[in-house]
């Protein structure tokens, strides 16, 4: 069964929307975006701090606490996660899983040292993807300003061996654009992985939701800009894809 | 409203407590989390939650002391809920990592999840329906649904096979594998999946465990 996930970018109090991940446009209340979603039938929730990694800042936990009462569906949390208590003060506000990318970047065996402590499940890989010509793609951190130097697909791989539950992938092309998923890069992902592939960045006509599910074989899709402007709402998106034949929870 | 007594959600040091606390406090007030035996002898109600491995969670009981504790409360016919990895120690043993005794409440064993369709993807992560092996089996009991085929939420790798068929309360399928997802045995239950985390149909299950009486 595809999961639907709406995707929700915080900076301070609000929700804004990055266009290639770095232009903002504020977009919202996080509390009152999570409940819509929440009753509209999102699967999932995905909290991500866009800047707090950039400033060293720790998680929101007084939000994520306030959000997680408000809702019973799981919340994956990321942005600023750089050791194993901002794990636990995040898992005790209400989170269910956890997304790391920047840290894990800097310090690969943090994963497995995260994973040993809160189980694979608990643990999603959160990678920041640019093109880089045909088959090839760059791993950037901290809200997509930083280059790495690391290829995505070695990235995935070694994050695999540390034993992580599950990706989340955005690209940082398609981002904001609503031009449709980057079919090729969830490919080469949902291509390697035993776990679960949630894709990101692109979303726009229903169809771009079905062309990532089926096509790219995504276990989960995550979305922002197409619930938080209305195009459609989450059960108007399952409603056209159970039509489809994809199977998800209505 | 609850119709009253002290709802005990036991801490072991394992998993996300305050998901399955913030459902509870949606209808009840008298709640506690507590690693302490005595607090849990002296429960109405006892949910065992969890998520992570059996043997750090058999581990994690056993050094606080609250093996016998647990045993001894399900013992005395009050309402008892396991959640995923609490409702898998309920049983008898479990294989992940090697064989390691549980709680040995159900008899049964924990066994690792083997869908039998190629390209399934396990753990198990999301959405799945949970069906009654049985017409009329669930009215009257927490899984009173008005939906017949409820979806729940599920994180796992290992599944409980109980030994007497009539304990199963509920069946999933994954990948191609039928497998029992809840069990009851008098007023002990257990879900294999996460019903504070599954929406509307979830907390429901909730609702109705706060409000069970003993017997």
């Amino acid at each position: 069964m595809n999961r639907i996930i709406p995707q929700l970018h915080i900076k301070g109090p609000m929700v804004v929307k990055p266009i290639h991940t770095e232009a903002l446009r504020i977009v919202g209340e996080p509390i009152e975006l999570a409940k819509r979603y929440y009753r509209d039938g999102a699967d999932e929730i995905i909290f991500l701090d866009i800047v707090a990694s950039l400033y060293g800042r720790n998680p929101d936990l007084t939000l994520i606490e306030v959000v997680s009462n408000a809702i019973f569906v799981p919340l994956t949390v990321g942005g600023g996660i750089r050791t194993i208590h901002d794990i636990a003060q995040v898992l005790r506000a209400g989170a269910d899983k956890i997304a790391i990318n920047t840290h894990a970047i800097k310090n690969p065996p943090f994963l497995k040292e995260a994973v040993e402590q809160f189980g694979a499940q608990c643990i999603v890989l959160f990678i920041e993807a640019k093109n880089q010509g045909p088959g090839k793609w760059e791993a950037y951190t901290d809200g997509g300003r930083e280059r790495t130097g690391c290829d995505v697909i070695d990235w995935v791989k070694r994050a695999l061996d540390f034993g992580v539950g599950e990706i989340l992938v955005t690209s940082i092309d398609r981002d904001g654009t609503r031009r449709g998923y980057d079919l090729e890069l969830v490919r080469a992902i949902t291509a390697i992985s035993p776990v679960p592939v949630i894709a990101h960045g692109g979303a726009g006509t229903k169809e771009t939701f079905k062309d990532v599910l089926i096509d790219a074989r995504a276990d989960a899709v995550a979305a922002s800009s197409v619930f938080h402007y209305r195009d459609y709402s989450i059960a108007e998106l399952k409603n056209y894809l159970r039509n489809e034949k994809i199977d998800v929870r209505l | 409203m609850s119709q009253g007594g002290l709802t005990v959600i036991v801490d072991y040091g394992v998993g996300n407590l305050r998901s399955v606390a913030k459902s509870v406090s949606q209808y009840i007030d008298s709640w506690i989390i507590t690693e302490e035996a005595g607090i849990i002898l002296s429960a109405d109600r006892l949910i065992l939650p969890g998520v992570g491995a059996f043997g750090a969670g058999m581990n994690g009981l056993k050094i606080r002391g609250l093996i016998e504790p647990i045993k001894q409360f399900a013992r005395t016919g009050k309402p008892m809920l396991g959640i995923c990895l609490g409702a898998q120690l309920l049983f008898e043993r479990g294989e992940e990592f090697g064989p390691r005794p549980g709680l040995g409440i159900i008899k049964g064993k924990v066994v690792k999840l083997q869908p039998t369709e190629k390209n399934v993807k396990v753990p198990q992560i999301g959405w799945n329906k949970i069906a009654a092996p049985a017409p009329g089996k669930w009215p009257e009991i927490i899984f009173q649904s008005p939906e017949r085929e409820p979806m729940m939420y599920f994180v796992h790798s290992y599944i409980f096979e109980p030994t007497e068929s009539q304990v199963i309360l509920a069946t999933s399928v994954y990948g191609g594998q039928k497998f029992c997802s809840a069990v009851r045995q008098g007023n002990i239950y257990g879900c294999q999946f996460h019903p504070e985390k599954s929406g509307e149909a979830g907390v429901t299950i909730i609702r109705h465990f706060v409000n069970l009486q003993n017997g």
